[in-house]
């Protein structure tokens, strides 16, 4: 059962990942993309005295949508819960290297760091702050990594390939540049 | 209840291939980002084949019908250059910062992770954002 708790190298997952395009065909011919959810979460809890168009839709028929994230979550928790990997993540050295230099004592260690993760003002403030430059970005660009990267190149959408570009620029950017300033 | 069954099981495997796949991890991302590890590109280029042989299959199969009964039809995105450029690089800036996707983001969660809970709601408030001054961005 050792397939259960080690990492799956790129040549497994990435395939799997690839069978949610024509698996979401298949089973409702829905387009698969995660970020949606995002909107369909405001349009639920937008009171009614707010009323912001993008948000006035009938949810309801989105609510498959919303039961693929469920899942998604559920997942998360078997594979990195109940079939937890014990062994820290198998960077590259020059990740390594980087890491350390940066201040991190055990790069990899758990999936995430806990010296941004861990319960503290500081690190909420910046957890918060960077999602809600993701979730602005996401709807702002009409998908995520899943939608665009995934759905998008695999339908060969140009617009997809703008997001892309996109995505990649502004993340080269936040870890070649601020990421490393951040830190020290 | 009995139709969503099969987006709960998809969306289970969906988030468990996540996480063995390390694409929820900071790390991953900032080696990713440094090009420092062939890893994640080999998942995001091994997907994007994987779709993309795929759904051509689909269409050499011509017209046919979903497992609710809709005819399957590949949906395109709405032309245009600007909204996707600009929203990919706010996306991206924050992805680089924070290691977390959307997908990744509810798997982390679903681990028990108060800071990927943190990093939801700051994105549900961004979502929210976008809703009100849509009319004042570009696109």
């Amino acid at each position: 059962m050792d397939w259960l708790t080690h990492p799956w190298p790129w040549y497994v997952a990435g395939p799997l990942i690839g069978l949610m395009v024509p698996m979401m065909l298949f089973i409702g011919n829905r387009s698969f993309g995660i970020s949606n959810n995002l909107r369909h979460l405001c349009a639920i809890t937008q009171p009614h005295k707010v009323e912001i168009d993008f948000f006035r839709y009938n949810w309801k028929e989105h609510t498959w949508s919303l039961v693929f994230v469920i899942g998604t979550g559920l997942g998360g928790y078997l594979a990195g819960v109940v079939f937890a990997n014990p062994h820290p993540v198998e960077l590259s050295q020059a990740a390594q290297d980087m890491l350390t230099a940066w201040g991190f004592t055990q790069p990899g260690h758990n999936l995430v760091p806990e010296e941004l993760f861990h319960t503290s003002v500081r690190n909420f403030t910046y957890l918060f702050a960077c999602g809600v430059l993701v979730g602005f970005g996401t709807r702002y660009a009409g998908g995520c990594t899943s939608g665009h990267a995934i759905t998008g190149l695999a339908t060969l959408q140009l617009p997809s390939l703008y997001a892309v570009l996109g995505i990649f620029g502004g993340g080269i950017t936040a870890s070649w540049f601020l990421v490393p300033w951040m830190l020290q | 209840m009995t139709r969503y069954l099969p987006y709960l099981l998809v969306g289970v495997l969906f988030g468990f291939v996540l996480i063995k796949a390390e694409a929820a991890s900071w790390y991953r991302i900032q080696e990713m980002f440094h090009f420092q590890s062939f890893h994640m590109y080999g998942i995001l280029f091994s997907a994007i084949a994987t779709g993309l042989v795929s759904v051509q299959i689909v269409k050499l199969l011509g017209r046919r019908k979903a497992l609710d009964g809709q005819v399957i039809d590949i949906p395109e995105k709405a032309p245009g250059t600007k909204s996707y450029v600009f929203g990919g690089l706010v996306f991206g800036f924050g992805w680089g910062l924070i290691g977390l996707c959307p997908g990744p983001m509810f798997a982390l969660a679903g681990t028990g992770s108060l800071g990927a809970l943190v990093v939801l709601a700051g994105a549900l408030h961004g979502t929210w954002l976008y809703g009100a001054l849509k009319q004042h961005v570009p696109h």
